[in-house]
């Protein structure tokens, strides 16, 4: 009788060759290269970038390649690959307000200054399957003509008005929870980064579950959009902010109600949501998950699961969640033994004492 | 392509090493409290050895030698996947020997063979705080550490007691620190409990996922919750190890038929593996099982 004790190492070694033939799938078809990853599976690769916080398309298109395409796991190689890298510096705020747009759209006014913009969105696009797009036939998209006009945030444009609260003076250096040890209660600067990097579905639920009542908070999408920004390092040594390039980002300012109290005015509240790239439904569900957990601060009931920051932000890191979720397939068996024999007594002494009453 | 990735001696860079050896110098000062850690990523799953990798990154130096454990074997999964990363990131040498090894990792076990001054023993944790499934609320339970308020933990005891008539509790298995704080233990068989008190070798126990870092250095009480009319006590095996006959020492049980049949079998394989070296012979001693174990 053959009793598997050993040989684990060499199952594995065997797995991972498996894993490496089963990624490379039928070698007649050709290999794909990042740069058609990076172009043609961009949101994917987005995803990646966002919730593995490092703006490295290339990188991230390795990683979903590695991956097979499951993006949890790219993400996680993202991370694995970030944790390792030195920080040398933190950038000046990125000035959102000065993006070069490709989309800009606001729920809250039909025309305002910087207009509407669509950009490259699936909205209103009929979800048919279209085998068309297989191929090379697909017209350049023409520019828009003439120089863009500034686009100030609808959140400003109410500011003017005093509608909405202020933004806030900003805190200094933001806290950074990769650096830094996590303590509840968290700052919103934490919490937006947690947030940031939290799993774009368990968002989108939470989110959604606070527009069906589990702490509504009457959202309105303000504003969301999506282009490009400068970030802009200060270098002591030079005195002056340089420019380390530009990245894309998707911001999203919901606006909420608020009926105000004895100090304050009934105004309008904030729920923001920025994301690297192209995430549109990420964003917008990171802005309600971020005005639902701001409850304490405005001293709202904490009722919905969608306002507990300690069970939001525990939960939220997709890499942690699938990691312990999924080491649940580790063996277990020295604690199951202990579990066996404690169950195996407790069956005895149970059996023994009904059999002692029987008797009586 | 290799050029657009690479990674430093021991995986991490330095400043998060030089993090992480601050917080194990400050579990190290005090023995069984919780330190906070910030959220860095290891290239294995959490919950597959993270907490514990975070230990040897920080600290593995190139005159380490690394074994792996899990489940108390050298081979699986775990063992089998984290002393080889080591190896690759930090060219260290491994072994499967525990008098051989400076640095020990383990998921859920202890040596069977008594550790000395110089090692370390590292485990992975997935869950550290003991009062968890008590009280899910972190920002409660530092509360009741800070107190010292741990009523909470004898009531469940004693309930276990009420319910079952002994403490139903077989792994992680609550232990008080140095007369302060309670600690768990990790899931190890609380069979296991009794080596970690007043061990000559430094025990680290890492939490990757949850974020911590606890510590119970050398010499250092470590006492299992009990109640004067109801002791403590580990498990007991009615039979020996069928493959090295070892007794007094923990054993996996292999099923051989789906008619019930079974044996016990050393669970720390390096234990077993020396003591069959040595000459010991089981009641299956002779079983095919060495020459499948290539």
């Amino acid at each position: 009788m053959y009793v598997a004790v050993k040989g684990g190492e060499a199952a594995i070694a065997n797995a991972h060759r498996l894993l490496a033939d089963r990624r490379r799938g039928d070698r007649s078809v050709p290999a794909l290269r990042l740069d058609q990853i990076v172009e043609q599976l961009a949101l994917s690769v987005d995803r990646a970038m966002g919730e593995g916080s490092l703006y490295d398309r290339e990188l991230a298109a390795l990683a979903i390649l590695q991956a097979r395409g499951d993006l949890v796991e790219a993400i996680f190689l993202v991370r694995a690959y970030r944790t390792t890298l030195p920080r040398f510096g933190v950038s000046e705020p990125i000035e959102t307000g000065r993006m070069r747009i490709e989309r800009r759209v606001s729920a809250t006014f039909k025309d305002l200054p910087g207009g509407q913009l669509l950009g490259p969105t699936f909205d209103y696009t009929h979800r048919l399957l279209d085998p068309a797009i297989l191929g090379d036939g697909v017209e350049a998209a023409s520019r828009r003509p003439g120089e863009a006009e500034p686009t100030p945030r609808v959140t400003d444009l109410l500011a003017h008005e005093g509608l909405i609260e202020p933004d806030g003076e900003g805190m200094g250096e933001p806290g950074d929870l990769t650096r830094e040890p996590l303590q509840f209660p968290m700052n919103r600067d934490l919490r937006l980064q947690a947030l940031a990097r939290g799993d774009e579905g368990f968002l989108l639920a939470l989110g959604y579950s606070t527009q069906r009542g589990y702490a509504r908070t009457h959202p309105f999408a303000g504003e969301i959009r999506i282009g490009e920004v400068d970030v802009r390092l200060d270098v002591p040594e030079l005195g002056f902010a340089v420019s380390l390039g530009h990245i894309r980002v998707t911001e999203c300012q919901m606006v909420n109600q608020f009926k105000g109290n004895a100090e304050t005015p009934p105004q309008f509240t904030r729920g923001y949501g920025l994301v690297f790239g192209q995430a549109e439904r990420k964003a917008m569900a990171m802005a309600l998950c971020d005005r639902a957990l701001r409850a304490r601060e405005l001293g709202e009931d904490i009722t919905a699961p969608a306002q507990d920051e300690e069970f939001v932000i525990s939960h939220s890191d997709n890499v942690q969640a699938t990691g312990f979720v999924e080491h649940l397939k580790l063996p277990h068996y020295v604690d199951f033994q202990a579990e066996l024999g404690l169950i195996r007594r407790l069956r005895a002494e149970h059996e023994a004492a009904v059999a002692e009453e029987a008797a009586e | 392509m290799s050029a657009i990735a690479s990674y430093n001696f021991g995986y991490l860079d330095e400043q998060t090493k030089r993090m992480i050896r601050r917080a194990i110098l400050k579990a190290i000062a005090i023995p069984g409290y919780q330190v906070p850690l910030a959220s860095r990523e290891m290239p294995m799953p959490y919950g597959w050895g993270t907490g514990g990798g975070r230990g040897p990154a920080a600290i593995i130096g190139p005159a380490d030698v690394l074994k792996g454990i899990d489940q108390g074997a050298d081979d699986t999964p775990n063992a089998g996947s984290i002393p080889p990363f080591f190896a690759k990131v930090a060219r260290v040498e491994t072994t499967t020997r525990t008098a051989d090894a400076t640095i020990i990792q383990t998921r859920h076990r202890v040596p069977e063979e008594k550790l000395r001054a110089g090692q370390v023993l590292v485990y992975q944790v997935p869950i550290p705080e003991p009062l968890r499934f008590l009280e899910p609320r972190e920002t409660e339970t530092r509360k009741m550490h800070a107190l010292e308020e741990y009523g909470l933990m004898h009531v469940k005891l004693y309930e276990d007691i009420a319910r079952h008539g002994e403490i139903a509790t077989t792994y992680a298995y609550p232990v008080k620190v140095a007369g302060r704080y309670v600690m768990d233990p990790s899931p190890t068989p609380k069979f296991d409990n009794p080596k970690m008190h007043r061990s000559d070798a430094l025990q680290l126990f890492g939490a990757g996922r949850e974020k911590r870092i606890y510590a119970v250095p050398p010499h250092t009480d470590v006492v299992s919750l009990d109640f004067e009319d109801h002791p403590f006590e580990v498990q007991h095996f009615s039979e020996p190890c069928a493959l090295c006959g070892a007794e007094g020492v923990y054993l996996d049980e292999v099923v051989l038929d789906d008619r019930g049949g079974h044996m016990f079998v050393c669970s720390d394989t390096d234990h077993c593996e020396t003591r069959r070296a040595d000459g010991h012979v089981g009641a299956l001693g002779t079983s095919p099982m060495e020459s499948a174990d290539v």
